[in-house]
């Protein structure tokens, strides 16, 4: 009887391994991230999240990563970094996530990193200026085109042009909100006017809730820059563009880092305000030739960002979600597995290709080569948004690889 | 320091037309926090709501955002009697004001927030005006209509909610309710009735309040959050329940943060303008005009 009891519990536990496993090959892949959908940056962070569930949808319809689903484990950090370690304690520890990526942003970024180091994961950041400058964390990943000095990078293109100007400029004003991203754009240009020697005559920030820019602007003008760096999120941005048309700033170059003109929001609602203004950009019409499969992304994303409600171009960040997407698909394929350390190893050896073309990485996590736009902007009227869907209101100034003409100067003779 | 005298005209110019946008934003919560003792922390998300709603129409029919919002103020009348209503049966009549009703108007930010994001998204909205664009320049000095004309829409609301509080019957039962409630019940006025109108005034500013911001600035459904420490502030150095102290307090914060981001850095602007905020409480407690 005794032998009959064992040899049937036996039956039933081989039974029982037999059904689970290939339960658990069906569970699904979980990926983990706080995202901003609430909160000054919620546009951008919404923007993404539709990119990254496009991604899921677009991998789940061939069957999934190694036989799995994939599913997006996600909370709303309201654009708030002290709600960021708590979500990602509770990605790893209560949802028991495979995969960590970041939400959108250099300041909900850097405060994960402390939790994913301590659980040794390896992490994709999504448009982080720099952070891992600070951290030195070997599984770190990036998603934005900045190069491996990502300050630097950052910046290079708006110096590298002001330098070509004849003559060369030899006064700078700079000027950024205080917060984590204008921060650390304001170091890289610190560090660029260094190099080209050119007179720092003006270097404030402003806290984030300014609303009128105008005595900024002024104080800035009394300094008559050669030019002028300007480090802002979209609501300063805005600000900065309208106090400036209004003094009717006199310069030979104004812009760098404001943050806001990529979206249609303020391409629209600014409009011919932005003519003249050089700026940085990720993606423009006149270089869609070089991304040929970002075409059919963007009319996916189009479509459903016009009823959530969000950036109807989808220019700036989505693709790069969807790319940050690709690069971890690429290497769990490649490494058949979700070991965190052969991730982190076959993310630094390989190249990937993506929606926005070939990406490798330096051995600090960043780009290895920087390819940020600096586009002037010219010939905007109105607030149509059809307009910015074809070629023709951007100059790309640099890099010289994707260049389309000269910048013209100065800034307040070309605002048409 | 230089101070060149076209940069220090600008100062006082620019100063000034903040100074009356600040005081739109705050005189409501003058009323509610001010007058009535209702913490209306919600304050800021009916200005958000009055942005959203001055949007929507300049949007689709291409009107005139703050005349929008002035005819519609009604309606946030209304609403405003209606939170009343649920504050006072929910909280106030049960003597919970204090720590609940503060939770309530919480509650009622967040709801708001969330309730615009569902509606509009999460995007960054602005309008069109056919003076946002237009500068008036006289001699050195700029007049962005795009301030101006909020400037000018602030101060005329304030001194008009000033005089209608001092000079008609229930404008003065507002100000008794806030001086005694029960010589005003014995006196035979219903104080509850008169919170309610005069908390309803207070949201009605806010919806106006909301255009005069989209006019000036970009609007995403959780700016209100922003905006909590300001009113309170202005409110505070005014004088508690002071229309004049509002307007006076707003100028001052206007001025300061105008001045300091001119000639100082601006980083240093919150620093100034609350400094003189804690120097006022100190050496004059109850606010630059209060009583």
């Amino acid at each position: 009887m005794n032998r009959l009891t064992t040899w049937f519990s036996a039956g039933l536990l081989a039974l029982s391994l037999a059904l689970a496993a290939p339960l658990h090959a069906q569970q699904p892949l979980k990926v983990g991230f706080g995202m901003s959908l609430t909160g000054p940056l919620a546009g951008n962070g919404k923007a993404a999240l539709i990119a990254m569930q496009i991604w899921a949808e677009d991998v789940n319809a061939k069957g999934g990563i190694l036989g799995r689903k994939v599913e997006l484990v996600y909370y709303d950090d309201q654009t708030n970094p002290s709600t960021v370690p708590s979500i990602y304690n509770k990605l790893l520890d209560v949802d028991k996530v495979d995969l960590l990526v970041s939400g959108y942003g250099t300041n909900v970024i850097a405060p994960a990193m402390p939790i994913v180091m301590q659980r040794n994961m390896a992490f994709m950041g999504l448009f982080g200026l720099n952070v891992n400058s600070k951290f030195n964390y070997d599984r770190y990943f990036q998603i934005m085109p900045a190069g491996p000095e990502p300050a630097i990078g950052w910046t290079q293109g708006f110096f590298d042009t002001a330098m070509g100007l004849a003559p060369k400029p030899q006064t700078i004003a700079l000027v950024g909100a205080d917060a984590e991203y204008p921060a650390l754009a304001l170091e890289g240009a610190r560090e660029q006017v260094k190099r080209t020697g050119l007179k720092l005559v003006y270097d404030k920030t402003y806290p984030p809730n300014t609303v009128d820019f105008s005595p900024i602007v002024r104080a800035i003008q009394a300094t008559n820059p050669d030019l002028v760096f300007v480090a802002s999120y979209p609501p300063d941005s805005a600000g900065m563009v309208r106090a400036a048309n209004e003094i009717g700033l006199k310069t030979r170059m104004f812009g760098g880092g404001l943050v806001g003109p990529q979206f249609a929001a303020l391409k629209t609602q600014l409009g011919p305000l932005l003519n003249g203004l050089v700026n940085y950009e990720t993606f423009a019409p006149e270089v869609a030739g070089k991304f040929p499969f970002l075409d059919q992304f963007l009319a996916k994303y189009q479509e459903r960002a016009v009823k959530e409600g969000v950036d109807p171009l989808g220019f700036y960040l989505p693709p790069y979600a969807y790319a940050m997407m690709q690069v971890l698909d690429q290497s769990i394929k490649a490494t058949g597995g979700l070991d965190q350390a052969k991730l982190s190893d076959y993310m630094h050896k390989s190249e990937f290709d993506t929606y926005v073309g070939k990406v490798r990485f330096a051995k600090n996590g960043e780009w290895a080569q920087p390819r940020m736009l600096t586009v002037q902007y010219h010939g905007i009227s109105g607030s149509d948004l059809e307009q910015w869907k074809k070629p023709g209101r951007v100059t790309i100034l640099a890099p010289s690889a994707y260049m389309t003409g000269a910048v013209m100067a100065p800034y307040h003779d070309n605002k048409k | 320091m230089e101070f060149p005298t076209a940069l220090v005209l600008n100062a006082i110019i620019a100063g000034l037309l903040l100074g009356g946008f600040y005081a739109a934003v705050s005189v409501g919560i003058s009323i509610s926090f001010g007058m009535l003792d209702v913490v209306n922390i919600a304050h800021p998300a009916f200005i958000i709501l009055g942005s959203y709603i001055a949007y929507i129409v300049n949007d689709r029919m291409g009107l005139d955002p703050i005349a929008v919002s002035v005819v519609l103020s009604p309606l946030f009348f209304a609403l405003g009697m209606l939170l009343y209503r649920i504050y006072y049966l929910c909280f106030e009549k049960r003597g919970q004001e204090s720590l609940r009703g503060l939770a309530f108007f919480f509650g009622i930010l967040f709801i708001t927030e969330v309730a615009l994001v569902l509606i509009f998204g999460v995007d960054y909205r602005m309008v069109q005006t056919t003076y946002s664009e237009t500068t008036w320049r006289l001699g050195p000095v700029d007049f962005p209509m795009r301030l101006v004309v909020p400037f000018l829409v602030s101060v005329t609301m304030v001194v008009g909610l000033q005089l209608f509080l001092t000079h008609t019957f229930f404008g003065r039962a507002v100000l008794a309710v806030a001086q005694d409630q029960l010589a005003l019940r014995l006196m035979g006025v219903n104080p509850t009735r008169v919170k309610g109108l005069a908390f309803a005034l207070s949201i009605a500013t806010a919806g106006v309040a909301g255009a005069f911001l989209i006019v000036i600035q970009p609007v995403q459904p959780a700016l209100g959050r922003e905006y909590i420490g300001l009113v309170f502030a202005v409110c505070v150095l005014g004088g508690m329940g002071s229309i004049w102290g509002t307007l006076l307090g707003a100028f001052v914060l206007g001025l300061a943060e105008s001045f300091t981001s001119t000639f100082f850095g601006p980083s240093w602007a919150p620093a100034v303008s609350f400094g003189l905020l804690l120097a006022t409480l100190a050496f004059r407690p109850s606010g630059l005009l209060g009583r």
